[in-house]
């Protein structure tokens, strides 16, 4: 593997890539014992990729699709989606979720804390969090950008109590889908795909038995530009391979990077990978046109975030180990 | 006179779950590198010291030389009320 921070630094013979993925997926379903894979598809291209891999492995007949919108996704998400469903051939199902996160009060328990901060936010404006601070050096925080109707844009720092009422409520979303995920798995006889990219993965920007939980994930070594390289290699859409990652879960149109990562994607993942060679920060400021503090900021940030986010990791923790009862099926 | 440096190690141990009232906390050691305060928790200790000193925390005064140890907590928060 080469230690030197270029451009060759993330390429990956994608031939071999996928045909590794696809076995890998025929052995966890073997030590599963599960006879499919369902997928949640949101259009972007870590779900597509992942669908196409499913189907690689196992055939469109044993891998099912779910089309989960709710009242902020992008119709344009659950389109590409479709797309990319109807190209694979699988089998998919549209489950709009919105009626039973309106039940749940997951619009009225987020419009609630944002009008603490907003009186005047109600049905036609739009709202997103943006992540500031770590990126330069600072402390992370959270901002609450909201646009009147008017198209007026506000935003003020969130306080602690309306920012994990905003998560947390946010967060049925993710939850809510996986319910849907598990009950078509369990019908179906399948298990369930995580659909995570490495960025993803390493730095917790998943919700913690929402869109993290899964029975496999088959891309979550893979950083993010090894997967745009991969849906091209699988022949996905020019929109889902054009894609900007974005989080489809804000009514306001929100960049993965402006919610969590301090820096674009392709960027982001060379940082990842810088970090994880051992490459000098000075060697990743050069490689990244900036200045060492500025690299020597998002190593840290980085690490930050593995810290803060092993809780989304772990497993229930036992008083004592049950030595009889094994982590890993078979 | 408030004691900022107790109040915020009270404030520390009682929420943060640190062992034995946080006292093998010196009051220059990094929050951050001893793995004492997370970004969540960072963002408790600023609303706990912006209600319990009167004071209002701007975005750009949200750096470790102001709030990454029991020291630049005592400075920081004596010069906003100065």
């Amino acid at each position: 593997m080469s230690v030197t921070l270029d451009a060759n630094a993330l390429r990956i013979d994608c031939d071999a890539e996928a045909q590794r993925i696809a076995n890998a997926l025929v052995a966890a379903l073997q030590a599963l014992r599960r006879r499919g894979l369902v997928v949640a598809m949101s259009g972007g291209v870590d779900s597509s990729v992942s669908a196409a891999l499913a189907v690689k492995a196992l055939g469109p007949d044993r891998v099912y699709g779910l089309l989960l919108p709710e009242n902020d996704s992008n119709p344009a998400s659950e389109h590409r989606a479709r797309r990319v469903a109807e190209q694979l051939k699988m089998h998919f199902a549209l489950e709009p979720i919105g009626a039973a996160l309106e039940a749940l009060g997951c619009y009225r328990r987020r419009d609630e804390a944002i009008r603490r901060l907003f009186p005047d936010y109600g049905l036609a404006w739009k709202c997103k969090i943006a992540i500031a601070g770590g990126g330069e050096g600072g402390i992370n925080f959270f901002k609450l950008v909201v646009q009147s109707p008017q198209g007026t844009v506000h935003e003020r720092r969130l306080p602690i109590r309306e920012y994990l009422e905003i998560v947390a409520a946010t967060s049925l979303k993710q939850r809510l889908r996986k319910v849907l995920e598990y009950y078509h798995a369990d019908r179906l006889n399948f298990a369930v795909i995580g659909t995570p990219n490495r960025l993803e993965y390493d730095q917790g920007f998943f919700v913690k038995n929402g869109d993290g939980a899964a029975d496999v994930k088959p891309i979550a070594h893979l950083y993010k530009t090894q997967v745009y390289a991969l849906a091209r290699h699988l022949g996905l859409p020019e929109e889902v391979c054009t894609a900007m990652p974005t989080t489809d879960t804000y009514s306001m149109v929100q960049s993965q990077d402006e919610f969590y990562f301090a820096l674009r994607y392709d960027r982001m993942d060379a940082a990842l990978w810088a970090l994880n060679h051992g490459i000098a920060a000075r060697t990743l400021a050069e490689y990244l046109g900036t200045d060492e503090a500025h690299a020597s900021f998002i190593y840290d940030d980085i690490r930050r975030k593995r810290q803060a986010t092993a809780y989304l990791h772990a497993r229930p923790l036992l008083v004592e180990p049950v030595m009889e009862i094994s982590d890993v099926p078979g | 006179m408030h004691d900022i440096k107790g109040e915020v190690r009270a404030f520390i141990a009682a929420n943060f779950f640190i062992p034995d009232d946080a006292a093998g906390l010196k009051d220059g050691d990094s929050f951050l590198e001893n793995h004492i305060v997370d970004s969540t928790g960072f963002l408790e200790l600023i609303s706990y010291l912006e209600r319990s000193y009167g004071i209002h925390i701007e975005d750009q005064e949200l750096v470790p030389e102001n709030l990454d140890s029991l020291d630049n907590i005592d400075a920081f928060v004596r010069r906003k009320r100065a």
